[in-house]
């Protein structure tokens, strides 16, 4: 019986959706619109936002073990004194010499590469240098890795533009060097370069290899080089590193680790949600962008929806009538009109859909104009099929909303003082 | 059903009055109490603005700011909330108005379809087959069909005639059911209103200005400023 009830207000609303098709279709077209864009603005802002942090993952740890240089001692004038009955003024403290290198590393990496979250940790020691080309100097950095394990954590061998890791692996003198380091340098694989330490010594190395890590900080400055060789050049014992980088199965766990390690080890852990807070914020804005849009466009359409169920209720004003003194309850009547707006809803939503994969597809074609300081053929798109779910999920919501207050306007009909004439 | 002699009660009114307040107070409907028998044919008649269409209105169900009782097929339907008022003329009430109301949408076949698509008691292909013999009744069966827009005015009435009829009702209302027709189908629906009083013992109230209608029907009930006499 209810059943019936409803496919019989279906079919009564049907009925007056096509009788004024043009309407119909102008509604349809406001949810079409304010659909495909927000599945156009969904799917670029994350791509965007996937992207980054794919660049962010490929090439950061999750966790950097490191040991800060404290700078933030209590002087020690307060151990003589008691600070909090005198005052006490110490102008520009030192830190202490002391060496930055994590004490009993090589333990602690065994440790750490032995806990189930771990998939690979690397040793590495980093130190500034300067590169030489003729009488020009380019400052960069040099980074000791143990090859193998740094390799594994970030593909290095992916991102080889000449050369090849195993040379490096092999090869004591060897340094591997970004590629617009390279370029400045003017050398190719093969080529020596000389490097000078902070501490004075200078180093004659062979390029066994080129990279690109496609983010232009790094390509412009880092070199690699085995961490025994960086242990020479600074003329540092063989078990001496200064960081730890840790790249765990999940990396969302980074920041539910790290607490316990440094309470563990005693050294800074830095995850790479805090060492990257600008992708976050990035990530962001780009979230609340999409949000905004997406919404002013829904709530436009809900708008336009809103309006032409006004206008159609005025219109039907004598159908009301009729349906009501023929024996059409106020729910039935309700349904008839909430039923045009949804339909409306959900027609132009999937047609919003197919336009927003459309133009989705389109923009996924364009080629990405800055190719050269990110790697990015063209811009990215991001498809998944929740996004579409929630298009429609949102398409039906507004469109309920919109068609809501004018069906109950429809069912509070007074049915006499339209008959009445 | 018919067991007793007496025929029961169908519409019973029990000093029923309503005012309008527009732009003064003034009493429509003046107290005013009547019983009509089950297979009674009776015609409402009085001066223009008396208050026969209001009164019909508040028998229907339709309108229910008046004061009084009203009691159809031995129910007390004052009272009622509007969506048991609803499905009460969905099935018992079959209605006429004063100027014929159709879906303008819907084809002559398809509005008289509608009530009984409502109403559920039979399967579509049922109620088609029903429409149709309604329509065949007042003469419509050709424009079945048709839109109900482009139909004549005396067809829309002829058409709103088998709608009032589709579910059998207990009571068929009419607001000058023949207005729009001329002589010869006037008598028409005169025929099938008195043989349904007579043969389906359903009970029907007419309001009309045409003398000689009145006449056939079994009852007159005469009206005069808002008061029955
Ligand atoms: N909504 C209203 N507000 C105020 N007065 C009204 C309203 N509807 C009708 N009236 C008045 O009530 C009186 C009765 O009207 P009603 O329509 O019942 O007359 P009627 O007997 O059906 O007349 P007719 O034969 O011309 O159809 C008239 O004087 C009319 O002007
Ligand atoms: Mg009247």
């Amino acid at each position: 019986m209810k059943a019936s009830g409803t496919r019989l207000a279906l079919r009564i609303a049907l009925t007056h959706l096509l009788a004024k098709k043009k309407q119909t279709f102008v509604a349809m077209m406001g949810v079409t619109f304010g659909i495909s864009m927000f599945i156009v603005m969904i799917s670029f802002m994350q791509g965007i936002n996937d992207f980054f942090m794919d660049l962010t993952l490929d090439g950061s740890p999750h966790i950097r073990i490191y040991n800060p240089a404290k700078i933030d001692r209590p002087p020690l004038l307060a151990l003589r004194y008691d600070s909090t009955s005198n005052w006490l003024v110490v102008r520009h403290q030192r830190p202490k010499n002391e060496a930055i290198r994590l004490k009993k590393g090589v333990q602690m990496l065994d440790n750490i590469r032995k806990m189930p979250e771990v998939q690979q940790a690397s040793p590495q020691l980093a130190t500034q240098a300067f590169f030489h080309n003729g009488p020009i100097e380019f400052a960069g950095n040099v980074v000791g890795i143990d090859v193998k394990a740094e390799n594994q954590m970030y593909k290095l061998y992916e991102k080889m533009e000449s050369g090849s890791i195993d040379k490096l692996l092999t090869n004591r003198e060897g340094i591997m060097i970004g590629e617009r380091l390279a370029a400045k340098l003017n050398v190719v694989v093969g080529d020596r370069v000389s490097v000078t330490m902070p501490t004075g010594a200078t180093f004659l190395l062979k390029v066994v290899g080129i990279f690109s890590f496609g983010i232009s900080t790094i390509d412009d400055t880092r070199s690699y080089v085995q961490l025994q060789t960086a242990q020479k050049m600074l003329a540092r014992p063989s078990d001496y590193f200064t960081d730890m980088h840790i790249r765990l199965k999940n990396y969302r766990t980074a920041s539910a680790l790290a607490p316990g390690l440094e309470h563990l080890y005693g050294y800074r852990a830095e995850t790479w949600e805090v060492a990257n807070a600008s992708i976050e914020a990035g990530e962001m804005i780009r979230n609340v962008l999409t949000f905004v849009v997406s919404l002013t466009m829904l709530v436009v359409a809900g708008f336009g929806i809103y309006n032409i169920m006004n206008m159609t209720i005025v219109n039907k004003m004598r159908d009301i009538a009729i349906l009501k003194a023929t024996g059409f309850e106020s729910r039935e009547i309700t349904n008839i009109f909430l039923l045009q707006s949804l339909i409306i809803g959900i027609s132009g939503g999937l047609m919003g859909l197919a336009a927003g994969a459309l133009i989705s597809y389109g923009i996924d074609q364009i080629p990405f104009p800055a190719r050269d300081i990110i790697k990015l053929d063209t811009f990215p798109i991001n498809y998944r099929w929740y996004y579409y779910a929630a298009g429609l999920l949102f398409g039906a919501i507004t469109t309920v909303l919109a068609g809501y207050f004018p069906s109950r306007k429809a069912a509070k009909v007074d049915p006499v003082a339209i008959i009445r004439g | 059903m018919q067991t007793t002699t007496s025929h029961p009660i169908v519409i019973e009114a029990q000093g029923i009055s309503k005012t309008f307040f527009d732009p003064n107070p003034f009493l429509v409907l003046d107290h005013i109490s009547f019983q009509v028998e089950k297979g009674a044919f009776v015609s409402l008649v009085g001066k223009s603005g008396c208050g026969k269409s209001t009164l019909l209105y508040v028998l229907s169900t339709l309108d229910t700011e008046y004061e009084g009782k009203l009691r159809l097929g031995g129910e007390l339907v004052t009272g009622f909330d509007q969506d048991r008022l609803a499905r009460f003329r969905n099935e018992h009430l079959g209605f006429v108005f004063q100027f014929h109301f159709l879906l303008p949408e819907f084809s002559a076949l398809e509005n008289v379809m509608l009530p009984a698509l409502k109403l559920g008691k039979y399967s579509a292909e049922e109620i088609e087959v029903r429409a149709m013999e309604k329509l065949r009744l007042v003469g419509m069966e050709d424009f079945a069909l048709k839109n109900a827009m482009k139909l004549s005015g005396g067809q829309q009435q002829r058409v709103a005639i088998a709608r009032a009829l589709i579910n059998d009702p207990m009571v068929i209302m009419g607001d000058e059911p023949t207005g729009n027709l001329d002589k010869k189908n006037s008598l028409i629906v005169l025929d099938i209103l008195k043989e349904l009083a007579a043969v389906n013992q359903q009970t029907i109230i007419t309001v009309t200005h045409d003398q000689e209608f009145a006449e056939r029907t079994d009852r007159i009930l005469q009206m005069e400023d808002g008061k029955l006499l």
